[in-house]
């Protein structure tokens, strides 16, 4: 019964990974869209290496909708930004 | 002999400050004792020469001596700026103010020797003495020998030999100049091949402009990403997803089917019917201008029109008739009842359905706004023949309707449903015998609706709409008096009497009065349900209609097919005024604005409007209001703001006729007397006419 929980819980855990999931944004509707996609591809694309996929991110961003963005791709970080806001 | 400056008054000089002075003095003690004495006088001379707008001083203020600070600071430069720090994310004062002034500039083309461009030209320099001298060498050759030949002429000349060489010499300095120019093709510039000119236009001042905006707005995020709170985020999205499924599956197993279909349908008729579905609201309005303009001068005297002619006919009103509504599926279909409703004053509901015992068919209801005459705003058909209807006062869209068969229906006209919403049953106590009328009561103690209906069976029962069914309670139930009879074992059967309209009080609650078929009216109180208050012999056939006046709170009015009308005072057995119309009257109605004014509808298809402040006894209007004379009149209603009245009858034609002024007319006020309106002075207005009436009947 245990183990079978534990599979359970296994392959949910496994399944959960599986979708992006938005945390926090303030981007409009369509932006958030076309930004999830990138991160998504941006990441299978480099994945193993967060520096290059973070600087595909970082690019792309910063033609299709202006300069200055930060992205920062991780696993285990804290971090505090200050940011313009409109 | 003293400069011009000097040339300054005593009086001003400690004005000024410093050196003027010490140079005049220094003048004077060099040039002596003499000098001084007469450069005094002659300054004292000059001191008598006061300009005219010369502050006049005292000696004491003379004498005062005033320092001033020379300082190098700049006066135009601000004193204090102020920079927008983004480290500190504040503003901040500059301490320190630069004071230098520039007055003037000029570039200068100086370039230091050891410069790129210092050494180029240098080069250039070197380049072009160096060409120069080797000219010279030549030059200098020819010039050796040249100057042998006029050396040897100056040998000759003697003493002119300085000139000549002279000359020579400058022809040779000249030659010198000008042979170089050749080969280097170096364009010097002297006076005699070239004129320099020049201009200076106006140099605009400069002008420093400076602008600091505001720093954009900016806020700080911070959080932490590491493997539990990721873990911990995606557990809350999937707990999120599995409640919404488990909502989705409670509704989905009931409206999965109904959706299903309903899905299908609207796949299949979108096609189709989508255009009409969305259009309707804008159809609706469309089907109402095309109603307005067509009867459009009927919407115009409707709204404008005044009788003219009322002003000689003294006494006398007439109706204007209006609109005609009438609909095909009621045709034959009689008017049974008339009712207006209480929010939208243009809406007004039809009861359509057959006075005749023989011929039942169904019934019909329709609610139709003045706003189109041509198609009526609701239609609800039914069974059996509406015989009455009433809107409620607080929820205009409640419609209770009592038919043939006994059965009362209450309609929601907010649901599209062409079914009644709470029907009675023969379970429920419906009565069995036609209901004749209906009315909507207060809301219960427990806020449910709840009207009244009377009917032929004897019974006027109280129907409490709770939780969406209809409980009935027998409220009263009426008997002919005198005529129980005794049985042998003693029960005592009653003659039922046959209620045919009744009306509520509008202040009392409890009382209302019930008309019979005897032609009986019973005062009834709503707790006794067995005694009558009182009774009173009205007339020699069934009483068709009863009602109260709006104002007065102690008359009311009967009328019946014995072709009368009466007037009651509720106190008095015997009727205040009656009136014999010489057709059986089928309705009567009290008009809103006015404690005297009613109008009365007969079989004849005539409609008689009386008011009793003008005329006790006549009628003031008496105008056929159908097309033919063969259709009766069934019922009329006075709306409550409009001047006009509609009028049914058994053809199921609604005509809506307009009041003409001396039908509405309100109390000629005395002169300097205001206007008094209100209900108050429409009682009084009653009152004097019972009074005289009464004082008449005391009298007799």
């Amino acid at each position: 019964m245990g183990e079978t929980e534990g599979k359970k819980d296994e392959a949910d855990y496994k399944r959960l990974q599986t979708f992006p999931l938005v945390r926090h944004s303030d981007m409009p509707e369509e932006m958030r869209v076309e930004t999830m996609e990138l991160c998504v591809t941006a990441c299978e694309k480099f994945s193993n290496n967060n520096e290059s996929a973070a600087k595909m991110i970082k690019e792309t961003m910063d033609k299709k909708f202006g300069s200055s963005w930060h992205v920062v791709i991780g696993e285990g970080f804290g971090f505090e930004i200050t940011h313009e806001y409109c | 002999m003293l400069p011009a400056s000097a040339k300054i008054p005593l009086k001003q000089l400690h004005r000024q400050s410093i050196c003027i002075v010490r140079g005049n003095r220094k003048k004077d003690e060099e040039s002596g004792t003499d000098v001084v004495e007469g450069t005094d006088e002659w300054n004292h001379s000059k001191a008598a020469v006061r300009p005219p707008d010369q502050l006049e001083l005292t000696d004491a203020e003379l004498k005062e001596e005033f320092t001033r600070i020379l300082t190098a600071n700049n006066p135009h430069a601000p004193q204090n700026i102020v920079r927008y720090n983004f480290k500190e994310g504040t503003y901040k004062l500059i301490g320190f103010v630069d004071q230098l002034a520039v007055h003037y500039t000029q570039a200068g083309n100086l370039i230091p020797k050891d410069s790129d461009e210092g050494r180029r030209q240098h080069y250039r320099a070197e380049l072009a003495a160096g060409s120069q001298e080797s000219a010279k060498l030549i030059i200098s050759e020819e010039n050796l020998e040249e100057d042998e030949e006029p050396k040897e002429l100056e040998a000759e000349a003697g003493s002119q030999t300085d000139v000549p060489a002279a000359g020579a010499v400058e022809k040779v300095t000249e030659e010198e100049m000008m042979t170089p120019k050749q080969p280097k093709e170096l364009k010097l510039t002297n006076q005699f091949n070239f004129s320099d000119r020049a201009s200076q236009t106006l140099n605009n001042p400069l002008r420093d402009r400076e602008c600091q905006m505001e720093p954009p707005p900016r806020t700080n995020f911070s959080a932490t990403a590491n493997q539990w709170e990721i873990y911990d985020a995606y557990i809350e999205e999937l707990k999120k997803q599995e409640k919404t499924k488990e909502k989705e599956k409670t509704k989905t197993p009931v409206a999965k089917k109904a959706g299903k279909m309903a899905t299908r349908k609207l796949t299949s008729m979108e096609s189709q019917s989508d255009d009409i579905t969305k259009v309707s609201q804008a159809a609706k309005i469309v089907e109402r201008m095309v109603n307005q303009n067509t009867y459009d001068d009927v919407a115009q005297d409707f709204k404008y029109y005044e009788e003219a002619a009322d002003e000689f006919r003294d006494q006398e009103g007439t109706l204007l008739p209006l609109w005609k509504f009438q609909n095909d599926k009621a045709k034959r279909l009689a008017v049974t009842a008339l009712c207006w409703n209480p929010k939208y004053r243009d809406l007004f509901a039809v009861g359509h359905g057959s006075y005749d015992f023989m011929k039942q068919s169904r019934g019909m209801l329709l609610l139709y706004s003045m706003k189109n005459p041509s198609f009526p705003e609701y239609i609800f058909s039914s069974e059996s023949g509406i015989m009455c209807l009433d809107i409620h006062v607080d929820h205009p869209y409640l419609v209770v309707v009592g038919h043939y068969d006994g059965n009362v229906a209450i309609y929601n006209l907010k649901k599209p449903h062409s079914q009644p919403s709470f029907r009675s049953s023969a379970k429920s106590g419906k009565h069995t015998d036609p209901v004749w009328q209906v009315k909507w009561q207060k809301d219960d103690m427990d806020q449910n609706l709840n009207f009244f209906s009377v009917s032929s069976d004897g019974r006027i029962v109280s129907w409490t709409l709770v939780k969406s069914e209809l409980v009935h309670t027998d409220v009263i139930k009426l008997k002919v008096e005198g005529s129980t009879t005794e049985v042998s074992e003693g029960l005592q059967l009653h003659t039922v009497g046959c209620g045919t309209a009744f009306d509520f009080h509008k202040e009392i609650d409890y009382m209302f009065l019930v008309g019979t078929e005897e032609g009986k009216i019973y005062k009834c109180s709503k707790s006794y349900s067995s005694q009558f208050l009182d009774t009173y012999d009205a007339h020699n056939m069934a009483v068709d209609a009863v009602s109260w006046n709006p104002y007065h709170t102690k008359v009311f009015m009967s009328c019946s097919s014995d072709w009368t009308v009466k007037i009651w005072d509720h106190t008095i057995k015997t009727p205040m005024f009656i009136y014999d119309l010489n057709s059986a009257v089928s309705d009567v109605a009290w008009a809103p604005y006015s404690s005297t004014v009613f109008a009365a509808v007969t079989t004849d298809g005539k409609a008689h409007v009386f008011d009793l402040v003008i005329n006790k006894y006549e009628a003031i209007c008496k105008q056929p209001v159908v097309a033919k004379k063969k259709n009766k009149i069934t019922h009329v209603q006075f709306n409550p703001i409009h001047p006009i009245i509609i009028v049914g009858d058994d053809r199921g034609h609604i005509t809506c006729l307009k009041l003409s002024p001396n039908l509405r007319k309100m109390p000629k006020e005395k002169k300097g007397q205001e206007v008094q309106k209100g209900p108050a002075v429409e009682i009084a207005k009653l009152d004097k006419l019972l009074n005289l009436v009464r004082e008449v009947k005391t009298k007799t």
